[in-house]
């Protein structure tokens, strides 16, 4: 596996770096009524190739932990690297595409004028634009609504063009905030797929923020599995599930035994809650 | 009253209404002067009252009885003299028609049973037009000298009568000052809104003095620059660049900052630079802010260019002709030129809140939806 992923690099010669490796991560946020740590000793390297998962209670930092990878927060302590350099350096060398928690879709544009926004900041030609936005629209089942505006589009709809846009400018490595969050079941389903095919095709680094066990299992190779007050990393589960993943590999005993251990895993998150 | 299928306001306008033509009707048969036209048409307004005792009456009725009475009063007006006493029953039934038609009317529209889209307009018509009418009836009527009150007809004599005046006013103050001065002064806020926006030194400086400015009456300026930019069309088109640049600028760099933290960081996950993120983010935000200034500074340029004049300008201009009209007790040109900044003004502020409306069509107050 490691060797098809070197192979795929499209970053030159020699030995692939980690996409992310944080050292002794922290973060506290200084707010009127004290500060507030969001992250704390976060030690993390994810491979290129790499689909990790990250679960944990609300407000145990997962957004932040995303946001710090994306150079839109800064950590207050530790080290960490994208790519080999700062986040800073890496998110102008826009090395990753990010999906919000929220939509942030530009109410004045179209579906498609909000899919080619990042095209046209980063200059794509206008017969790209469109062969693009194309895609990903097919991509995400959002096909025909190309000139609706954002808020003609129920919630759901408007998360999935927002992944539309982050998937638009093929950026190596994507963080994805529970993008799927909004969805119901079998949409949830259908995008789960879709999305690990993207990911076996192209060989994206992804991040994934969700609350549920289930998705993390089916779509990681690895789950990072979180605890709050402070945010820290309590459990990193490899997954030895095949790359190829049929959506009934969810029945089997294999994957009932990580979401077992996952689930363990958030347990202890909680009881370290009560103990504090 | 339950037979009218009527709402107690209504029944009770109904009421006035046809209860004041009857009242008409018995004045002018003892009267010597009655007018023949205004008897047949208070008759017919008499007649609404079977609706009390047999059937309700169709709304469009009561606005025909409106008219026809409104009509037939105008034309029976004495010239220069009071009107008779029986002829004020009329004007108060053709009032109560017009409100009861009115009343009705914007029922049937709530209820969906007539379109809004041309039916809502018929309203303020109306309203206007009654407005006119019962100006009309009470100047003349009552034998209000001019000098006071001109009756409209006699301001639309004179609108048509002093046409080429009216029209080399209109030019001189709205076409030479109040456009060029609105340009400059909105284009100028706004290019110094966005600088002031840049530079976190002019935002702690110059911030505050705009927010003084805007509040202060710019139009007291207006002497000094008549004393800077003589007495043509420059000096007021300055007093309008004034009295429009303040609101502007505070308008804009309000909504410089209009846009969410997460649009932002959107735009910062993509490494957009200043200008990217200026124009397909923060300027588009702006819109509902920048279209408020310009919707305020629209109806401050034509007051600060007519009262601009007020201090010295040649021979021509709306502010000139007012302050000069009323110095020579030509008061039927001053209510034309008063209408002439009334409708100027009303279209200028129409012109900039449509383009409004088609610029920012997406934000929740214009859609009328969620945010
Ligand atoms: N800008 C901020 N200022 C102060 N505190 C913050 C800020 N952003 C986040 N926090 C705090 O940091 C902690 C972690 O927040 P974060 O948004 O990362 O949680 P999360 O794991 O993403 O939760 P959820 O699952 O609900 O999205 C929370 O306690 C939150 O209150
Ligand atoms: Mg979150």
């Amino acid at each position: 596996m490691s060797v098809t992923s070197i192979t795929s690099s499209t970053t030159g010669t020699g030995v692939a770096l980690p996409v992310v490796k944080a050292e002794h991560l922290g973060l506290t946020f200084s707010t009127n009524d004290g500060d507030v740590v969001a992250l704390s000793d976060v030690n993390l390297t994810i491979e290129k190739g790499d689909f990790v998962s990250f679960i944990g209670p609300s407000g145990c930092g997962k957004t932040t932990f995303l946001r710090t990878i994306a150079d839109l927060e800064q950590p207050t302590s530790g080290t960490l690297e994208i790519n080999g350099q700062t986040p800073e350096n890496a998110r102008k060398d826009r090395a990753y595409g990010y999906v919000f928690q929220a939509p942030a879709l530009y109410p004045w544009r179209t579906i498609e004028k909000n899919i080619a926004l990042p095209l046209e900041i980063m200059g794509h030609s206008a017969q790209q634009q469109a062969e693009r936005i194309k895609r990903t629209m097919d991509l995400v089942n959002l096909s025909g609504f190309e000139k609706k505006f954002p808020w003609q589009l129920s919630g759901g709809m408007q998360q999935r063009a927002s992944i539309a846009r982050a998937l638009a400018f093929d950026a190596d490595l994507l963080l994805m905030d529970e993008p799927f969050g909004a969805l119901d079941e079998i949409v949830r389903d259908h995008l789960n797929s879709e999305l690990l095919k993207l990911w076996d095709r192209t060989k994206k680094t992804i991040c994934f923020v969700t609350h549920s066990i289930p998705e993390a299992v089916y779509l990681s190779t690895k789950i990072v599995v979180m605890s709050p007050r402070p945010g820290r990393v309590t459990d990193i589960i490899e997954s030895n599930l095949p790359r190829e993943r049929p959506l009934d590999i969810r029945e089997t005993p294999e994957f009932l035994a990580i979401a077992a251990r996952v689930r363990d895993g958030l347990r202890a998150g909680h009881s370290y809650e009560e103990v504090v | 009253m339950m037979k009218s299928g009527l709402n107690l306001l209504q029944s009770l306008l109904a009421l006035l209404a046809g209860g004041m033509a009857l009242c008409g009707l018995v004045g002018a048969a003892i009267s010597a002067d009655a007018d023949i036209l205004l008897t047949v048409t208070m008759g017919l307004g008499a007649l609404t009252l079977v609706r009390c005792v047999f059937r309700p009456i169709s709304l469009w009725l009561d606005g025909l009885a409106s008219v026809l009475i409104a009509l037939a009063l105008v034309l029976a007006l004495p010239r220069g003299a009071a009107m008779p006493g029986h002829y004020w029953f009329a004007m108060v039934s053709a009032w109560g028609f017009a409100w009861l038609f009115v009343d009705q009317l914007s029922g049937e529209i709530r209820r969906g049973a007539v379109p809004r889209k041309t039916m809502g307009l018929l309203i303020p018509a109306v309203f206007g037009v009654a407005l006119l009418v019962v100006w009309e009836i009470v100047t003349r009527g009552a034998n209000v000298p001019p000098v006071l009150l001109p009756a409209p007809s006699a301001i639309g004599a004179q609108l048509a009568n002093s046409a080429p005046i009216l029209w080399a006013d209109f030019v001189q103050t709205f076409v030479k000052s109040v456009i060029p001065g609105y340009i400059i002064g909105c284009l100028a806020g706004l290019v110094v809104a966005i600088a002031v926006d840049r530079s976190p030194f002019l935002k702690a400086g110059l911030l505050p003095i705009g927010n003084f400015m805007s509040a202060l009456p710019i139009i007291g300026i207006a002497p000094i620059m008549v004393m800077w930019f003589g007495f043509d069309w420059q000096s007021k088109a300055a007093v309008v660049v004034a009295m429009t640049f303040f609101p502007m600028l505070v308008n804009t760099v309000a909504g410089l900052n209009a846009a969410s933290s997460i649009e932002r960081d959107l735009m910062r996950t993509y490494a957009a630079n200043y200008w990217q993120t200026l124009l397909k983010l923060r300027l588009p935000a702006a819109g509902p802010f920048i279209f408020n200034a310009l919707k305020i500074n629209s109806t401050l340029a034509l007051i600060g260019a007519i009262v601009a004049e007020f201090f010295g300008t040649p021979v021509v201009g709306m502010g000139f002709r007012i302050s000069t009209g009323v110095g020579r007790l030509a008061i039927d040109l001053v209510w034309a030129e008063i209408a002439v900044a009334a409708v100027a003004g009303s279209a200028f502020y129409g012109v900039i809140a449509l383009i409004e409306r088609g610029v920012t069509f997406w934000h929740p107050s214009v859609r009328g939806g969620r945010a």
